[in-house]
């Protein structure tokens, strides 16, 4: 059952070929058998996904239901979920049980889905290899000494190595598509406002948005039909209808403009992933699309850019982290700035408070002028690159990341190096735009991805692009191998 | 730009994080780390560019002044780490 797409699976609930409840608990028994060896789980809700499963067996027996009814995923442990640990990958909410339940998690519920759990991340989404969770790293499905990816490297491992068929993720740089292309899976980071973040525990957020994390873009397309719509609880939420992103998965992609900017393919790209998008592109082009060069001339700022913008923003948003309302308190404090102080120095990890303090000085008087309001600059430079590249082609295609999954403890200790590995997706974020990363091969026996850069609201195209994509090839149905067995037949 | 003890004793109020002494050396390495890779914008000249804080330049929705949710002070305060007759607890600010 396991092997099965969402199409298949819904199809197997609605003939009774399989009942929800035996399909969680298949999954629940993988995840307790396997995940010993990704770590790709923080919380297994076991007995509130059975409770739900017997749930939507009922609702399944009444006739028709929704796409997901009845099928188990996993969310990523940023979502808020009522009377679920929420901890955020963090210590500082360990003991954190919302009293509500995210927007993203209330329409997966209202849709019948299953939850089988919450997923590892690095802490507050803060990283890019999950080696930041106050849970321990994840371990990368492919190859269990390399890292995931982050910062949604549990989710992208728990549909690697089959424990979920889909799960949700966040993206404030990449966090979605850079673990989706360490792990072979696909992943898609929507147009800014298009998913709700209420509930989203926040870290940057003019950056943050939710997204599905699947084998394909098929099932993206159903987890995304669900996810989409405004939300009036989302500040930035914007009221736009939203399409069927099914119904044109499969439209001809003849006469597509594909845009290939130079500066994706330069210094850093291992040679593999540049021949392993070069294939890409042939595909594409054998099914009628037609491909240009374009430039992103500011591409190289966005990293820089990037690294005040969020930092700035993340030192707000975990300013509500004060040991008063609810999470972490430091034992025994003297007077209220030594609870304060102590209690964010213990509750929260490296890379978050790292990032708070430079998002403190960046904000701080005397130097807003010289880093946050220019990286604001900097930002609309960026996104004007993308308006005029736009006017050009219809979509922006390139390596999702520079190269494959590193080794675990490689890029620890060097923050800046950890970086510059989001160097292709954190663009994208600035300018809000929505991007999805495809499995398109594989380098040094590790995943590479693709990475599609479409214009605002055009994850319909996206979608579509990457359905046809993955008609024509099968790099989305490989397989890692199974835990302690290494892998050979995809060696460099 | 660079950062020196000094900075971060500051700006570590600023953010209320306690540092202890020992560890600040290798803090300020790191983060200088950061602002060296960040000062590359300072090259660029952008006194015509206006900026920007919302990819869509969009404005924040406003609603009506009118009540939409329900009162969860009890569920609220369930989880908080001490609490009394509806009040949070914190150490004692005015002696």
């Amino acid at each position: 059952m396991h092997s099965k797409s969402l199409t298949e699976l819904q199809r197997g609930l609605a003939t009774g070929e399989f009942s929800s409840r035996e399909l969680t608990q298949h999954y629940l028994d993988r995840i307790q058998h396997l995940d010993s060896h990704y770590n790709s789980f923080i919380t297994v809700t076991a007995e509130q996904a059975i409770a739900q499963a017997v749930a939507a067996d009922q609702r399944l027996q009444q006739g028709p239901q929704q796409a997901l009814c009845g099928i188990p995923i996993a969310h990523k442990d940023i979502f808020c979920t009522e009377d679920v640990k929420t901890s955020c990958g963090s210590r500082m909410l360990d003991n954190f049980i919302p009293p509500y339940n995210a927007t993203v998690v209330e329409k997966f519920n209202s849709a019948g889905a299953v939850t089988l759990g919450k997923t590892n991340m690095d802490e507050f989404a803060m990283g890019s290899s999950n080696e930041s969770s106050f849970y321990g790293a994840v371990k990368n499905p492919w190859n269990t000494d390399c890292v995931p990816g982050g910062s949604s490297g549990g989710s992208a491992a728990a549909v690697a190595a089959q424990l979920a068929p889909a799960t949700t993720g966040t993206d404030t740089g990449g966090s979605i598509r850079q673990p989706a292309a360490l792990c072979g899976i696909t992943g898609l980071k929507p147009t800014y406002g298009r998913v709700s973040r209420y509930g989203m525990i926040a870290f940057a957020s003019s950056l943050d948005q939710g997204g599905p994390m699947t084998r394909s873009a098929e099932d993206a397309a159903l987890m995304l039909n669900v996810m989409a719509g405004f939300d009036p609880r989302d500040s930035t939420s914007l009221d736009r209808s939203v399409p069927d992103y099914s119904a044109t998965l499969g439209d001809s992609i003849e006469g597509l403009k594909i845009g290939l900017p130079k500066e994706f393919f330069g210094e850093g790209l291992d040679p593999k992933i540049a021949q392993i998008v070069a294939d890409a592109v042939a595909e594409l082009e054998s099914q009628g699309a037609t491909v240009k060069d374009i430039s992103l001339p500011n591409t190289e700022l966005a990293v820089p850019c990037y690294y005040i913008i969020a930092p700035s923003e993340a030192s707000a948003n975990l300013s509500r982290f004060d040991g008063v309302r609810y999470g972490y308190r430091c034992e025994d404090p003297l007077d209220l700035f030594d609870m304060y102080t102590r209690t964010r120095q213990e509750g929260f990890g490296e890379e978050v408070k790292r990032r708070i303090l430079v998002g403190s000085y960046a904000l701080s008087a005397g130097f807003y002028d010289a880093y946050y309001k220019k990286a604001q600059q900097i930002r609309r430079l960026i996104k004007n690159d993308f308006v005029a590249a736009f006017e050009q082609v219809d979509v922006i295609l390139g390596p999702t990341v520079p190269n494959p999954a590193f080794a675990l403890g490689e890029k620890n200790n060097d923050p800046v190096a950890m970086y510059l590995e989001d160097i292709y997706t954190i663009s994208t974020n600035l300018a809000g735009l929505p991007g999805i990363s495809v499995p398109a091969g594989f380098a040094a026996g590790k995943p590479a991805g693709l990475q599609l850069i479409g214009n605002y609201f055009s994850e319909q195209k996206l979608l579509n692009i990457a359905h046809r994509f993955q008609q024509g090839t099968d790099w989305h149905l490989q397989r890692p191998p199974l835990p302690g067995h290494s892998i050979t037949e995809f060696g460099a | 730009m660079s950062v020196e003890k000094s900075d971060i004793e500051k700006i570590a109020v600023l953010a209320r994080i306690r540092i202890d002494e020992g560890e600040i050396p290798e803090v300020v390495n790191r983060l200088n780390d950061i602002l060296s890779m960040v000062d590359k914008m300072q090259a660029v000249d952008t006194s015509a560019v206006e900026p920007m804080a919302n990819p869509l330049d969009a404005s924040q929705r406003l609603r009506g002044d009118q009540v939409s949710e329900i009162n969860r002070r009890e569920s609220f305060q369930a989880i908080a780490p001490s609490v009394d007759e509806g009040f949070y607890l914190v150490p004692k600010v005015i002696e």
